[in-house]
């Protein structure tokens, strides 16, 4: 039987990194889109980690031993961005930002993945009513515009009070009960799927119990989806928490710095030739959200042997595989056995078949 | 005659993340008109990548080199495939080449009528007026044998049944008269009595229409029954190429001569069954039924307000210990539900089934979890019984653990290792993955994990429809002498009639969920008295042109005779 198999080469340990692998699998503009993600993002959480060090001042800071910085100052060796109406930095508000904006990003995604990945799983393995309830909620919530929702959220849970973890909180709650419902579709539509795969029968078969089932052998295989919607939820999380802020349900000035509320205070700033308070909050919004999701498409689209892009081959190039490896056979290897040859070959990040 | 295709050289590569791999390597055949040419082949082998670069279907991912030269029906034309623009390609399948696709129902577009998709392909190639087209079209589908095309050709897929289906592909693939189908496992997915017509369609394709064929396949009693010549491919190289009948009678390659040696005859099994029958204690017929099914009924709940769908009704049978029961039956008629209802998966819903001392009619599964120790499942499809994320010594640990006999996989190795070398597999494999494993080794683990627990009965669900031929004759070897050495009760389930003969001690055949014939193999198949089971068995193909004649004849007899 030795002849008949290939020995799957050993991954090197970088290939088994989640992002680094896919960086390394891509090529092309999918290369491209994926490194401009990666570097805008990395950007972005080195801001965020070091915001105190780079700031030039504080984010709630009015004066510095010089007097006060002055209200809607222009651009200046003291203040690169400018001041705003309210007589703050720009530049500092601008990179304390960041902070404010991967915390939310943090405990929102938490918060909801733990929530949402569980209850998908109870909801899809065991059905029924709870099944049907479950569905029809997150169904409600969806009809919702999400906004409205985390508006009144934050209502209920700050009443308008806005120290800084008040309002992170508050905030990330607010977007948390968005997302469930997400996380809760996906991990449910796996778990359905894999509900029927032959493996969890024969597991039925031996007699393990529901629990066992469904944390030892669905929800791993459910996760694969998971980094995908966890990149692309941060960016709509941003975006929330920025419209929140520009509505007036963000947090104080005083408590921390957020684009959503400087945008706000800037509104009456534009039409008056005033365009350092708008465009710097607004940009650090744009190259966030922009590098996010591009990491988030990317990984997606190499995700999906069907869409990854690869170089081709010279004629005639390469090494006959060897046959019989080719899993399922003629008879589940669609119409030709083309695809199921490709797909022997073809392992996703986990190292797991991936079947089209 | 004139060549209709002639292929030179051809060397087909894929671009994969594992870097090239070389799917075709310096391939060379010609197709005459009004000839068969089968390819034939192990899974992977490069035979359906050859028969796509014919109609330049190859994904982007591929690049190819050689020639493929078509020709055009009437011998005026002659173009390079691979060399062709996508335009040019357009205009050269359908019109010069066609294909039928292996699997009839996947094929149809669900949402048209038949006939708007047959005339779809006809306006695409001719100017003909919707009146002409429609004409063309019923007369087309009247002589693929669907009775009644005026009124069929405005029907939708679903209303036809799968073999049907597969005659209005084919009827699809005729209809612009092109020189050339290639067939890609066209009777795969059908059923063995309806493979028969569809051969005897093809074999009329080939006669009254004069074209050449090119039939992939991997069922060497399909290659026997239609082909003038055959190609053997192996690791995507011709290894072999003669007449039919040549091939068949003395096979050169060795490759060619292992694989008609691994194809399964009927009549092989039932000496070694009345071998087992003889050892057998005197008191065995006497001892309990490991299952018992009396008057056994199993529906599947409607949608509301309809009623639901019967798919096993009214069926009694036995199994005792030590004995392998032999179910045979066509897709839709309720082996499997069969089988699932004694593990426990699907609801009786009447009659009486016992399974080891337990009623299984409106058993709890708290009731039922003690028994499933000593029952062991085998599943069809060995890609997908196996949880990807674990290793094959995780995965046969699992009913070790669940049961309590080991606290860990780590704790359950030395087991484990005992069952993978009585499958047969290297102690190494068991830290292995699933998908690092071919379909036939996977089958095996499948097995050690279902006797892991030694249990007296194990249910396999057709364990070997999914492999290829010469992987098929290693495990079917491998169950009989698991089954000699611990001795469990069986209930093998599989259409093959060929593959149940060679195991079963008993064989029951089952036709639309009610039990036609039960006995031995011997009187099953040896003379059977239910023509259903008559026909299933002269439906059979078997791997050899002459003998293989003799029996379309004898199945044209039966036909007339009902």
């Amino acid at each position: 039987m030795a002849a008949d198999t290939v020995t799957a080469p050993k991954r090197l340990l970088r290939d088994r990194i989640p992002v680094v692998h896919q960086l390394r699998q891509s090529m092309g503009l999918q290369r491209g889109m994926l490194v401009a993600g990666l570097v805008l993002t990395g950007i972005f959480v080195f801001i965020a980690v070091f915001a105190p060090i780079i700031a030039p001042y504080g984010f709630a800071q009015l004066r510095d031993a010089d007097g006060p910085f002055g209200s809607q100052q222009p651009p200046s060796g003291a203040h690169p961005f400018g001041t705003t109406v309210g007589g703050y930095d720009v530049l500092s508000r601008t990179i304390w930002g960041a902070q404010t904006a991967i915390l939310v990003i943090v405990i929102a995604v938490i918060l909801s993945i733990f929530a949402g990945v569980i209850l998908g799983l109870i909801s899809g393995y065991l059905g029924g009513w709870l099944d049907r309830v479950l569905v029809v909620v997150c169904d409600a919530i969806y009809a919702f515009p999400s906004l409205l929702l985390a508006i009144v959220m934050s209502i209920v849970i700050s009443k308008g009070q806005s120290n800084l973890w008040g309002g992170v909180f508050a905030a990330a709650i607010s977007i948390t009960v968005v997302f469930i419902p997400q996380y809760f579709r996906v991990i449910r539509a796996e778990t359905v799927r894999i509900k029927a795969e032959a493996f969890v029968e024969s597991a039925k078969v031996l007699g393990a119990s529901s629990g066992r089932i469904m944390f030892r052998h669905v929800l791993r295989n459910a996760t694969r989806t998971l980094p995908l919607i966890f990149t692309l939820n941060s960016s709509e999380a941003i975006l929330t928490l920025a419209g929140l802020g520009f509505l007036g349900f963000g947090i104080e000035p005083t408590a921390a710095a957020e684009w959503g509320y400087d945008l706000n205070k800037a509104l009456s700033d534009v039409s008056s030739g005033i365009w350092w308070t708008a465009l710097f909050p607004g940009l650090a919004i744009v190259l966030v959200v922009l590098g996010i999701t591009l990491v988030g498409e990317s990984l997606n689209d190499l995700a999906d042997p069907r869409l990854r892009g690869r170089r081709r081959v010279a004629q005639s190039a390469g090494e006959v595989a060897e046959t019989s490896v080719v899993p399922g056979g003629t008879l589940t290897a669609g119409p030709g056995g083309l695809r199921g040859l490709e797909d022997g070959e073809s392992f996703d990040e986990h190292g797991i078949e991936v079947k089209s | 005659m004139s060549t209709v295709v002639n292929i030179e050289n051809l060397g087909v590569s894929f671009s994969t993340d594992a870097g090239a791999v070389k799917a075709v390597d310096g391939v060379s055949l010609s197709v005459q008109r009004g000839e068969v040419l089968a390819i034939v082949g192990e899974s992977g082998s490069g035979k359906t990548v050859t028969a796509k670069t014919i109609l330049g279907l190859l994904p982007e991912t591929a690049t190819a080199s050689g020639a493929v030269l078509l020709s055009n029906k009437a011998g005026t034309s002659e173009k390079d495939v691979i060399s062709l623009s996508k335009q040019a390609l357009r205009s050269v399948r359908g019109t010069d080449v066609a294909m039928v696709f292996q699997e009839p129902s996947t094929a149809l577009n669900p949402v048209y009528t038949v006939g708007w998709q047959i005339i779809e392909g006809l306006r695409a190639h001719s100017e003909l007026s919707k009146k002409e087209a429609r004409a063309k079209a019923i007369e087309i589908l009247g002589r693929v044998g669907i009775p009644d095309p005026e009124t069929r050709i405005d029907h939708y897929p679903h209303q036809f049944s799968g073999g049907q289906k597969q005659r209005i592909v084919i009827a699809m693939a005729l209809v612009l008269d092109p020189g050339l189908i290639v067939a890609d496992e066209p009777t795969t997915a059908l059923d063995v009595t309806v493979q028969a017509e569809i051969l005897d369609l093809l074999r009329r394709c080939r006669d009254e229409f004069g074209m050449g064929i090119v039939l992939i396949t991997h069922n060497m009693g399909v290659v026997a029954d239609l082909a003038d010549r055959v190609a053997v491919m192996y690791q995507g190289k011709v290894v072999e190429e003669a007449d039919a009948t040549t091939l068949f009678a003395a096979p050169q390659a060795e490759y060619t001569k292992a694989l008609l040696a691994a194809v399964p005859y009927v009549g092989h099994g039932t000496a070694r069954a009345l071998e087992r029958a003889a050892a057998r204690p005197a008191d065995w017929k006497q001892q309990p039924p490991v299952v018992e099914a009396r008057g056994l009924e199993i529906e599947y709940p409607g949608r509301f307000g309809r009623p639901g769908f019967r798919a096993v009704d009214g069926v009694d049978f036995v199994i005792r210990p030590g004995e392998v029961l032999g179910l045979v039956g066509e897709s839709g008629s309720g082996k499997t539900t069969i089988g699932r209802a004694i593990a426990g998966l699907t609801r009786v819903s009447g009659g009486s089934l016992s399974v080891l001392g337990k009623e299984m009619l409106g058993i709890r599964e708290r009731q039922f979890r003690p028994v499933r120790s000593r029952i062991g499942f085998v599943f069809q499809d060995p890609a997908s019984s196996f949880n990807p994320l674990l290793t094959i010594a995780e995965c046969v640990a699992e009913p070790l653990i669940i049961h309590g006999r080991a606290e860990s996989a780590a704790e359950a190795r030395g087991r484990v290792d005992e069952l993978l070398e009585a499958v047969q597999l290297p102690r190494a494999y068991g830290d292995r993955y699933p998908h690092e494993l071919s379909g036939g080794q996977r089958q095996r683990a499948s097995l050690a994990r279902a006797l892991a627990l030694e249990p007296e009965l194990l249910i396999a669900d057709e364990p070997t429809s999914a492999l290829d031929v010469s992987v098929q004759a290693r495990v079917l070897e491998l169950f009989r002498e698991l089954q000699r050495e611990f001795g469990f009760a069986s209930l093998f389930i599989s259409h093959d009639l060929a593959v149940v003969d060679l195991l079963a001690d008993r064989i029951a055949v089952l036709y639309r969920g009610s039990l036609v014939e039960e006995g031995t193999g011997a009187e099953v198949l040896g003379a059977p008295t239910d023509p259903y089971t008559q026909r299933l068995l002269a439906s059979l193909p078997v791997p050899d042109p002459v003998a293989q004649a003799a029996r379309r004849e004898e199945l044209r007899r039966l036909r007339e005779a009902s």
